[in-house]
């Protein structure tokens, strides 16, 4: 017998589901994961895992993209090719501005997008929740918790029982790690 | 979730009867071609790369020959390529608009309506963009408006609105892919899954980036969506405003004025508004989408449209107010010259398409006529047209010199790009409709608790 990766239990409804992680968070269970169709607010309390820190990654970003964009117009326009046009200050910040918020702007917007991405890992070719036999319906209508392999109280058996007959779930798998 | 529904809003965002699994069905099986596209579709994306066909010709001749194949001279050195650049690009606002702004604002009828506004944007962007290189008559070397150090020793003028404007409208390109892409992944991932063909499961596969929906993903991906409507929201207001500055840091006359900036955008807004009912009325029709683009969507932006109208008439008549005001006599005689000179008749009738013909949108019976309100959206594209034709040419054929008047009379192949324009767009906008989910899959099942139950 090949490897588990997890054990995973169907539910109709996002109710349904947050429900039956209070229930298994009380059992006793820490390394729960869930699959939805639609993003459900309250799943980071229920489950209880950190806020992303993506924000201040893309704050950083656009400070940067800030500085970045300012100084190369200053260090063109009044040290690497000051023009003297009728006397008109070299350093004519107020000229600067649109293009530093352009450049603030795509750079934010750039780290926001490739950094949810890969603090997500993906892109990624494969992941054994793909075995889910199921699976089309969650990426449909089913909302999917699933108790991994890593979780200290790990028994495919009794976690079964627990989400047929504690949890109501009318379809129980289990998934194979690869 | 479900958000309460206000006793104000009498249609629902959404039609009766909806499940997850429905609204998954209805827009998947578009793109899977279950259910098969429409007679108007085959005939939208024919003419489209007919007209298409038409801007590879013009390019074609424009390259061989340059830019004196078009009506430009001086005075009027400024022509269709400007005019046609800025049209379709405050085409692109409204979409940027329903998905950035109406997000933080959360109002729950954009959901449906946001995925085809955001591909329109995208596609009206690549449009608009054509025009400055055609009008540079050597696009092999646009890159000389990026700055990177070179042989020549020269940098861009960062002093200048049209360098501001390279930068503005480059990044609002790459954004707006980026917001569109970002909304498409998990509806990429749901067409993955429900695709039988092996060749449609690869290409969604690809696109989907292996997209699983955990908890922890979802969470970063809610948070980055925000994030890039928190940014798309100030950037989509600076564009057209660097657009506006284009004409407003000039010295010419009805170009030379402060208006400009909050003027471009409420007339972008305006007429991308426009454009969104323009395609969103035909699309519910002839795909029976009315169960998600409800008369809600279609009164909400007629609404949109007549607010913002409202602002553009405003603008026009600030400017002749201006032009009195000012005590100038160029000012003064460029407002007379534009009510009764040479291009009158092209004044008069921007004033009928975006000063008269909005103000039926007050009336509910016109708001839920919809055959009515789609020539309206109709005309008030024609006007958003006219009014960059107004404000181009009028300023320019009369210049500070009598001895160097003169007329301009665009040409056959003016014409002739600015049509394949149009086409291109069409043929993106009619792809799109029938490979990617016109409308966002994932969003729109927040709406279904909203379905009512018959």
């Amino acid at each position: 017998m090949s490897k588990l990766f997890a054990v995973a239990a169907e539910f109709d409804s996002p109710e349904a589901l947050l429900e039956a992680i209070g229930k298994t968070r009380k059992a006793g269970y820490t390394k729960i994961e869930t699959y939805t169709p639609f993003p459900i607010h309250g799943l980071r309390e229920a489950i209880g895992f950190k806020k992303p820190i993506l924000p201040w990654i893309v704050f950083g970003a656009g400070l940067t993209g800030m500085c970045g964009g300012f100084f190369l117009e200053y260090w063109v326009q009044v040290l690497n090719m000051p023009y003297n046009i009728g006397g008109k200050p070299l350093n004519s910040w107020p000229a600067f501005i649109p293009i530093t918020f352009e450049t603030t702007v795509l750079l934010a917007s750039l780290t926001c997008v490739f950094g949810m991405l890969a603090f997500n890992g993906l892109p990624r070719h494969h992941h054994p929740i793909f075995n889910y036999p199921r699976f089309a319906e969650v990426m449909n209508d089913k909302f999917l918790l699933t108790i991994e392999a890593k979780d200290p109280k790990f028994d495919p058996t009794a976690i079964r029982e627990f989400f047929a007959a504690d949890l109501g779930s009318s379809e129980v798998h289990e998934v194979e790690d690869e | 979730m479900a958000t309460n529904v206000s006793p104000l809003q009498s249609e629902p965002v959404i039609g009766p009867n909806q499940t997850y699994g429905s609204v998954t069905d209805k827009i998947a099986n578009i793109c899977l071609g279950k259910q098969a596209p429409p007679v108007f579709w085959y005939i939208g994306l024919l003419t489209g790369l007919a007209l298409m066909g038409g801007l590879g010709h013009g390019a074609l001749w424009l390259f061989l020959n340059g830019v004196g194949v078009w009506g430009l001279n001086i005075p009027v050195g400024w022509g269709f390529a400007i005019i046609n650049f800025v049209w379709w690009i405050g085409i692109g606002h409204a979409g940027t608009l329903i998905s950035a702004i109406l997000l933080l604002f959360r109002q729950d009828w954009r959901t449906s309506i946001n995925r085809f506004a955001e591909a329109m944007t995208l596609f009206a962007v690549s449009c608009a963009g054509l025009f400055p290189l055609l009008h540079v008559g050597r696009p092999w070397l646009a890159f000389w408006l990026m700055p990177y150090p070179n042989t020549m020793n020269v940098w861009p003028q960062f002093r200048s609105p049209l360098v501001w404007d390279v930068f503005a409208v480059s990044t609002y390109a790459t954004v707006s892919a980026l917001f569109w892409y970002t909304g498409l992944i998990p509806d990429l991932a749901t067409m993955r899954d429900r695709a039988t063909g092996k060749v449609a499961k690869t290409i969604y596969g690809i696109f989907a980036l292996g997209w699983r929906g955990s908890a922890r993903h979802w969470e970063r991906y809610e948070i980055a969506y925000l994030m890039l409507a928190g940014l798309s929201t100030p950037l989509v207001v600076s564009v057209h405003t660097v657009v506006s500055f284009d004409f407003a840091v000039s010295v010419i006359p009805g170009w030379h004025a402060t208006l400009f900036p909050p003027y471009f955008v409420a007339g972008a807004i305006y007429s991308g508004f426009a454009m969104v009912l323009t395609l969103a009325i035909p699309v519910r029709y002839f795909w029976g989408l009315e169960d998600f683009i409800t008369m809600r969507h279609i009164d909400a932006m007629a609404k949109v449209t007549l607010a913002t109208g409202l602002v553009v008439f405003y603008g026009y008549m600030m400017e002749v107010f201006f032009g009195w005001y000012s005590q100038n006599e160029y000012e003064q005689f460029m407002i007379l010259n534009r009510m009764s000179g040479p291009y009158a008749p092209m004044y008069w009738m921007l004033i009928f398409c975006n000063g008269l013909t909005p103000q039926l949108l007050w009336f509910k019976k016109v708001r839920f006529n919809i055959p009515f309100l789609f020539v309206i959206s109709l005309i008030v594209n024609v006007g958003m047209w006219l009014e960059r034709f107004v404000i181009v040419v009028t300023s320019l054929h009369r210049d500070f010199l009598p001895s160097s008047w003169d007329m301009y009379y665009p040409t056959f192949w003016d014409w002739i790009i600015y049509i394949g324009s149009i086409g291109q767009f069409l043929v993106f906008f009619f792809l799109f409709l029938r490979f990617v989910p016109m409308i966002a899959i994932f969003e729109v099942k927040h709406l279904v608790p909203l379905s009512k139950k018959a």
